[in-house]
C-alpha cells in the first residue's frame, strides 16, 4: 500500500471532516469486501474513489449512506453517527445509487416533488430544475428522458434538501463525453458553493477532473492515496511509452533486452503492444530504434504520454480501471 | 415540509402511476365488469327471448300443456318432481313453475325482470284455453328465497374477488416492482418514513376502491338486477375491510420477493386456491361438510359470505360476527408477520 500523504488524516481536525472511516470492514460471507479501510473527507473538498469492478467502491459508499451496516469499524458522517439519529443524517445529505431505475410513469416534476416532501426544509424545485439543466423536459416522463438526462435528474434528486455532502456513486458511467460534462458541470456548482462530495468512479478523468483527493481501492483495500498529481508522481516516470513491433518472421525483441535500455523502469505488455514506463524517454525512443535497426525490424504505433492514473493503476494492480 | 407532505406525495405518486399504467385499468375496472357481464347475462334469458315454463308432471299437467300451445313464446318444459323444477327455477333456467293442482299455481321469482312477463303469459295462456273465463282459476306464488338466481349468487363474489385481486396486484406487485427497480432503497437514504410509504399503498388504494365498489355495484344492481337489501354503510364497512385484509397480504407477498416472476407466482399460490374455495363461482358448500369450518376461515370466505349477507339478506355488518372476525384477524396477523418480516433492501 502506497501512503502518499499521511497529512490527510492526520492534521485535520475532527470538526474539520465531513466523513471519517477508521478500520471499515464488510464481509459477505466467505468474501471481504472491504477490507479494513481509513479516510477522512475534509469539508468543502470532493474525495474520489477510484478502482476496478468489484474493488468495494459501492459498498464502501453504501456503509456511508447508512444502507448497510459494516461488521467492523467506525463511520461519521457530518460528526454525526448512523447509530444516534438516521434521520438527522439523512436531512443533510444527499445521495445517488448506483442503479437506481427512477419511476417512469411520473414527470420530471412530480419526481422532483415527491423527494423534495421528505426534507423538512431544502431548495426551490424551480432552482433544481434549472440547475440540473432540464427546464425544457419539466413535464416529459422521465422514461422519455435520455441516460444523461436522466443521470441529472437523480442528481437532481439528491440535492432537493441542500445538502451539505453529496455521495455520488458512479454518477457518469455509460454516459457519452458531452453528458458526461454536464453532470460534471452540475457537481462544479455544488461544489462551488462548499459543498463536500465523495463520489467513486471508473474514469480517470473524472477523478481527476472532479477530485481533490483520491483514494484507489482494489480487492476492498486501499492501494493509493493522495491527490492525483501526488499519485502520479509516485510512479516516478516521466513518460509511458508503447509502440508494436512489425515483424514479417518470429523475430522480436525480448523482454529483457528492452528492459536492459537505459532508463525504462518497467514493461508490460498489452495485446500485441508493449508498455514501457520511462524515467528518460529521448534516450529510451534512441535505444529502441537502433535495436530495431539492427535486427531489421520496425516500430508501429509508438505513443509517448504522460504518466496518468490509469498508468498508476495499471502499474499497481496489472489490471485497468474499466474492463474493456 | 410535513408529516402531511410526504404521505400526500407518495399517495400521489402511487395513484398517477395507477392511472398511467392503461393495463392496470383494464383489469381493475374493466375485466370484472366483463367477467360479470358475460357471466351474469349467461344466467339470465333476454327480455324478448321466450318464456320458459317448467311444468311438474301430475293428474292435468297435460291439459295444462296443451293451454301453453297457444302462446308460441311460451316454451314448455316438463319434470317428474316439484323439487327439480323449482331448483331450475332458482338456478334462473326457467322463468316460473307450474303446478297441475286445482287451480294449477305458478310460482315464479319476482325480483327477476322475466317473472312478470311469465305471469303474464301464463294467465292470458290459461284465459284463451278456458273460453268465457274472465279471470283463470290459478294461484299465484312468490318464490320465496328472493335473490336466489345464479348471478344474484355470483356478484358478490365478483366483488369479493375483485377486491381479492386488487388489493394483491396493486399493493404486492408495486411493492415488488419499486423493489425490483431499486427505488425502494433511494426513498430509504431520504428521511422518509416507512410508515408514509405503507400509508401511501393503503389511501391509494382507498381512492380506487370507492370508484371500483360505485361501478361494480352500480353495474351489478342496475344492469344486472342484482338485489341491494343491506345498508350502504354496512357494504362499504365490509369491503373496507376485505380492502385491508388484501392490501395485508399483498403486503407480505412482496415483503421479501425481490422479482416480478417470484411476487406472482406467489400471488397466485395464495389467491388461486381462494377463487375455488371461498365461494365465487360456486358455493363452498358443495365441498364435504367436514371442510366448511376450514373453508370458513379463509379471508375470502369471510369476505364473500359478509358481502352475500349484506346485498342479498340485508343484513348489517353488526350482525356478521365470525365473517368479520374472520377478516380482521387475518389483518392482524397478516400486517404484523408482513411489517416484521419486510425486506427494505
Ligand atoms: N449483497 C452482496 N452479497 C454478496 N456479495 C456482494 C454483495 N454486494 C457486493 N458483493 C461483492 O462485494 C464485492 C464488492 O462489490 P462492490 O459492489 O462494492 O464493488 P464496486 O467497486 O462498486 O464494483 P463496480 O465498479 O462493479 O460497481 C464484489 O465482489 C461483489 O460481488
Ligand atoms: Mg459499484
Amino acid at each position: 500500500m502506497k501512503e502518499v500523504s499521511h497529512s490527510i488524516e492526520n492534521t485535520v481536525e475532527q470538526g474539520d471532516a465531513a466523513v471519517q472511516v477508521r478500520g471499515l470492514v464488510k464481509r459477505y460471507g466467505e468474501l471481504t469486501a472491504v477490507d479494513g479501510i481509513d479516510f477522512e473527507v475534509k469539508r468543502g473538498t470532493c474525495l474520489g474513489v477510484l478502482g476496478p469492478n468489484g474493488a468495494g467502491k459501492t459498498t464502501t459508499i453504501e456503509i456511508l449512506e447508512g444502507l448497510k451496516t459494516p461488521d467492523e469499524g467506525m463511520v461519521r458522517i457530518l460528526g454525526q453517527s448512523w447509530d444516534d439519529d438516521p434521520r438527522a443524517i439523512q436531512e443533510r445529505i444527499g445521495v445517488q445509487l448506483q442503479e437506481t431505475d427512477f419511476q417512469d410513469k411520473l414527470k420530471v416534476f412530480e419526481m422532483l416533488r415527491l423527494f423534495r416532501s421528505f426534507y423538512s426544509k431544502g431548495a426551490d424545485l424551480n432552482d433544481i430544475i434549472e440547475l440540473i439543466g432540464l427546464t425544457e423536459k419539466r413535464n416529459a416522463f422521465v422514461k422519455d428522458l435520455s441516460g444523461g438526462q436522466r443521470q441529472r435528474l437523480s442528481v437532481g434528486c439528491a440535492l432537493l434538501n441542500n445538502p451539505e455532502m453529496l455521495f455520488l456513486d458512479e454518477p457518469t458511467t455509460g454516459l457519452d463525453p458531452q453528458a458526461r460534462r454536464r453532470v460534471w458541470e452540475v457537481i462544479d456548482t455544488f461544489k462551488a458553493e462548499g459543498g463536500t462530495v465523495l463520489l467513486t468512479t471508473h474514469y480517470m478523468e473524472e477523478a481527476e477532473r472532479l477530485a481533490d483527493d483520491l483514494l484507489i481501492l482494489d480487492h476492498g483495500r486501499v492501494i493509493a492515496r493522495g491527490s492525483p498529481a501526488s499519485i502520479i508522481a509516485t510512479l516516478e516516470a516521466e513518460s509511458v511509452v508503447s509502440f508494436s513491433i512489425a515483424s514479417d518472421g518470429e523475430a522480436s525483441l525480448s523482454d529483457e533486452e528492452l528492459q536492459a535500455l537505459d532508463g525504462v523502469q518497467s514493461l508490460r505488455h498489452e495485446g500485441n503492444g508493449i508498455v514501457l514506463s520511462v524515467t528518460q524517454t529521448q534516450s529510451v525512443i534512441a535505444g529502441l530504434f537502433e535495436l530495431v535497426k539492427i535486427r531489421g525490424l520496425q516500430v508501429d504505433n509508438l505513443h509517448t504520454h504522460r504518466p496518468t492514473l490509469e498508468d498508476v493503476f495499471v502499474s499497481l494492480t496489472g489490471k485497468h480501471l474499466r474492463d474493456e | 415540509m410535513s408529516r402531511l407532505d410526504e404521505i400526500r406525495e407518495l399517495t400521489r405518486v402511487r395513484v398517477l402511476g395507477f392511472i398511467r399504467e392503461p393495463e392496470a385499468i383494464f383489469w381493475v375496472f374493466v375485466f370484472p365488469i366483463v367477467l360479470a357481464a358475460v357471466l351474469g347475462f349467461a344466467f339470465r334469458s333476454g327480455g324478448i327471448a321466450p318464456t320458459k315454463i317448467a311444468v311438474v308432471i301430475g293428474e292435468g299437467s297435460d291439459r295444462l300443456v296443451e293451454a301453453f300451445k297457444v302462446d308460441e313464446h311460451l316454451e314448455v318444459v316438463l319434470y317428474e318432481s316439484r323439487d327439480e323444477a323449482m331448483s331450475k327455477l332458482r338456478k334462473a333456467a326457467v322463468d316460473g313453475v307450474v303446478e297441475p293442482d286445482d287451480p294449477p299455481k305458478l310460482t315464479f321469482d319476482p325480483v327477476r325482470a322475466e317473472a312478470e312477463t311469465a305471469r303474464l303469459r301464463v294467465l292470458r295462456a290459461l284465459a284463451l284455453a278456458i273460453p268465457g273465463a274472465e279471470d283463470p282459476p290459478i294461484d299465484l306464488d312468490e318464490l320465496t328465497e328472493t335473490g336466489s338466481r345464479y348471478v344474484d349468487f355470483l356478484f358478490p363474489g365478483l366483488i369479493g374477488m375483485n377486491l381479492m385481486g386488487t388489493g394483491m396486484w396493486g399493493i404486492g406487485f408495486a411493492i415488488a416492482d419499486v423493489r425490483r427497480r431499486k427505488f425502494l432503497k433511494r426513498l430509504l437514504v431520504t428521511p422518509m418514513r416507512r410508515s408514509s410509504f405503507f400509508l401511501s399503498f393503503m389511501l391509494s388504494r382507498l381512492v380506487f376502491l370507492l370508484m371500483e365498489l360505485v361501478m361494480l355495484a352500480g353495474f351489478g344492481v342496475w344492469v344486472l338486477g342484482v338485489p341491494f337489501r343491506g345498508d350502504p354503510l354496512s357494504f362499504v364497512l365490509v369491503c373496507l375491510l376485505g380492502a385491508l385484509v388484501f392490501a395485508g397480504l399483498g403486503i407480505l407477498v412482496a415483503a421479501r420477493v425481490k422479482t416480478i416472476e417470484g411476487v406472482s407466482g406467489l400471488m397466485n399460490l395464495v389467491m388461486v386456491p381462494m377463487w375455488l374455495f371461498s365461494g365465487v363461482f360456486f358455493s363452498y358448500e358443495r365441498f364435504p361438510e367436514a371442510l366448511h369450518p376450514v373453508l370458513r376461515l379463509l379471508p375470502l370466505t369471510g369476505l364473500n359470505d359478509a358481502l352475500r349477507a349484506v346485498m342479498l339478506d340485508g343484513e348489517s355488518i353488526f350482525s356478521l360476527g365470525p365473517e368479520v372476525a374472520v377478516m380482521l384477524g387475518w389483518c392482524v396477523v397478516s400486517f404484523a408477520v408482513a411489517l416484521r418480516i419486510f425486506k427494505w433492501e
